[in-house]
């Protein structure tokens, strides 16, 4: 893994519908709060990576070039990194392999995305090609049922199971959004409100699906010297996995979703991580929508396979559950995409650090942090703790 | 200097950009829309692993070799997962209700994205109660052909 | 000429709302009165036009108002003489960085009220240090085009 790497320093702004700031403004303010929270100045970064969705999300080609001024990019290194969903884990492995091999001892990572600048499914239906895909495009949501379908099938789990499960998960999340002062989604709702929602995809239904947010994420990435020296509790990286698939969805099995599987592996085995459901305090699981959070149960070992909807309906994962997952409300509650990512690490940094004010998880150690990004294509996965 | 406060809110910009693209099909999937013209669905096939791809892949995204042969394939298969489409949304081009489905063409050995249609698709239980996992489709071809993935018009449930 | 591959068109029309935030907002709207707002560091004491929210080098906010100059210096400059896809005026235009007096940076803007169709004409015109004067359009919208362009002074 190289050299120990810490975060020092998070910073999220209030995310939702910010048209009252400009795209630069709205960054700054994730910057400037993890530079406080770190208590740093521009001048202690060395290096800066960013990253968004695609270009077409705000209709400005290189964001990072606009916000330039925002992340403090002025007179350094800057990098820009692109996995569409999984942007904010891939900018943070990239922050992370950045302190990890000696080459700087402070980095600044940033994620952000305005998505009521532009229009999410319109952008999101580029990023499929005009021959294969993208003319059965149904947004991502279309994409994300049929994973879920075939998941429910290969399984045998009855649907009206799955539904009652996908229910409780939404309760979960928009019950934890409440405690969250970042959160986009605050309402108080109840499982039979998520079970007869509005369709959009069938099985998926309106409360099954995150929103479209605007926010962004700062999170400061320390060796170990500089950790030790300038914060008193910083959260030390564990074991970062990241893997691909194919291009066109039909050629891996989604119900087991290899890249989600093996992502999680690669981080374990660097954290020495073998029984992740007993072991892990607290996840802060991607799930922009219910069913595949589900999935990402089983594919990070949290329950056997198919066993997902059991789990959730015995309330496995709720805040009082033996693994407590997306105590912040999770992407289902916000969904700045390209901050997504990035937000679940710095929620799963404050858990270790023990500074997640009203949705913290009492003495929480060791955190899993995750995200997904194309069509079903990459995971990445980052494990956080408070000791080195 | 000019210290009064802001005398409105802040405010939007609208626009609507628009770009020109002009993408190169490539020989491997022009000779497969040429195929489906007439009405021929055309695969490839890994030498290595022996997986054949629909639609082709000039080369195996696992083995990393060269796909030189060409296989036609079936034009039915089974369903290996579907939705419902219901809500529209920007950039579509289908009109909800459709039904995306993944159809394994026989003699294939993974899912080919499509769509199912040929009956009334207004009531979502009615398409439920028809469309199932592993059930049989066929290919219903246009008669007019442009040499694009609807010279396959929709897949047929095969009762 | 047949074509040697296939090709086909694509193109992508998508619709955007560009917040402008308050800085902005306010500078567009002074646009609207004939004023150019610039704002000012507290740290570094430099001003910035357009009006920025917070300063690219000290990272402070900004929220000293100055209503500046509406004359400055060119600082560099071209012709515009071919057309793509996208220009918001059709070519041959110029284009220059301006210096406005009392600022402390470089700010964009098309050069104009001279004869642009012949190069050697414009090159005896404008040139970088030459003084430029801001033309208002009659018909103001809040955007950056309430300036028609800039004019050299003689």
């Amino acid at each position: 893994m190289g050299k120990a790497v810490a975060i020092i320093g998070t910073g999220q702004t209030k995310h939702g519908r910010r048209n009252d700031v400009s795209y630069p403004e709205l960054v700054r303010e994730a910057v400037k709060a993890a530079l406080e929270d770190a208590g740093l100045t521009p001048k202690d970064i060395e290096g800066v990576v960013s990253g968004t969705m695609p270009s077409m999300m705000e209709g400005i080609s290189d964001t990072h070039l606009y916000f330039a001024d925002a992340i403090c990019e002025v007179g350094k290194p800057v990098l820009k990194v692109e996995t569409c969903g999984s942007t904010g884990q891939s900018i943070a492995h990239c922050g992370f392999y950045w302190v990890a091999s000696g080459a700087a001892d402070i980095v600044l990572v940033v994620g952000s995305e305005k998505m009521f600048e532009g229009d999410g499914q319109a952008t999101m239906s580029t990023v499929a090609d005009p021959w294969f895909l993208k003319p059965f495009s149904a947004g991502a949501p279309g994409v994300f049922t049929m994973q879920a379908m075939e998941w429910m099938h290969r399984f045998n789990i009855p649907e009206d199971k799955a539904r009652e499960a996908a229910a409780l998960i939404s309760l979960t999340n928009h019950d934890n959004a409440l405690n969250n002062p970042f959160a986009h989604i605050k309402i108080t709702m109840t499982i039979e409100d998520a079970k007869n929602a509005f369709i959009i995809t069938y099985p998926v239904r309106l409360l099954d699906v995150c929103p479209t947010s605007d926010g962004a994420c700062a999170v400061i990435f320390a060796s170990e010297e500089k950790a030790k020296k300038i914060c008193k509790k910083p959260a030390w990286i564990k074991g970062v996995g990241f893997r691909g698939e194919e291009y066109f969805l039909g050629e891996s099995n989604k119900s087991i979703w290899p890249s989600a599987t093996e992502a999680a592996k690669h981080a374990y085995e660097q954290a020495g991580i073998k029984n992740p459901l007993k072991e892990l305090d607290v996840a802060e699981v991607y799930n922009p929508f219910t069913y595949q959070e589900m999935i990402f149960y089983e594919c990070f070992g949290f329950c056997p396979r198919g066993e997902g909807p059991d789990y959730v309906l015995k309330g496995t994962f709720t805040m009082k559950g033996e693994l407590p997952c997306d105590p912040s409300g999770g992407v289902l509650c916000t969904n700045p995409i390209g901050a997504s990512g990035l937000i679940r690490l710095a929620e799963a940094a404050l858990q270790v650090t023990g500074k997640a004010g009203a949705r913290q998880i009492d003495g929480a150690k060791l955190a899993l942090s995750h995200a997904m990004g194309g069509i079903d294509q990459f995971n990445g996965v980052t494990i956080v703790g408070a000791d080195l | 200097m000019a210290d009064e406060k802001p005398k409105e809110k802040p405010r939007e910009m609208r626009a609507e950009v628009t770009v020109p693209y002009e993408m190169a099909v490539g020989s491997n999937w022009h000779r497969f829309f040429e195929g489906l013209k007439e009405e021929k669905i055309l695969g490839t096939k890994c030498r290595k692993c022996n997986r054949i791809f629909v639609p082709p892949r000039s080369f195996c995204p696992r083995c990393f070799d060269d796909n030189e042969e060409w296989v036609e394939v079936g034009q039915e298969g089974r369903i290996e997962t579907w939705c419902y489409s219901n809500l529209m949304f920007p950039g579509q081009t289908l009109k909800p209700p459709f039904v995306p489905v993944q159809v394994v063409l026989d003699g294939t050995d993974m899912g080919f994205q499509h769509r199912i249609a040929g009956f009334d698709l207004s009531d979502f239980e009615k398409v439920r109660a028809l469309v199932k996992f592993g059930g049989r489709v066929r290919a219903v071809w246009n008669k007019e052909k442009k040499g694009t993935i609807f010279d396959i018009d929709y897949f047929e449930l095969v009762t | 000429m047949t074509k040697e591959y296939e090709t086909i068109i694509n193109t992508i029309t998508l619709p955007y709302r560009w917040a402008l935030g308050p800085a902005w907002t306010r500078f567009f709207d002074g646009l609207k009165e004939e004023k150019i707002y610039g704002t000012r560091c507290r740290k570094c004491k430099k001003i910035f036009v357009p009006a920025r929210s917070f300063c690219p080098d000290c990272f402070e906010d900004l929220d000293e108002w100055s209503d500046v100059s509406q004359e400055g210096t060119l600082r560099s400059w071209t012709l515009v003489k071919k057309s793509h896809y996208g220009q918001v005026r059709r070519p041959p235009y110029a284009l220059g960085l301006i210096h406005l007096d009392g600022t402390d940076c470089d700010f964009i803007h098309f050069i104009g009220g001279i004869d642009l169709s012949d190069l050697k004409k414009v090159r005896e015109k404008i040139k970088a240090g030459t003084r430029v004067k801001a033309v208002w359009n009659k018909e103001k919208n809040a955007n950056i085009h309430d300036i028609s362009y800039f004019k050299p002074l003689k």
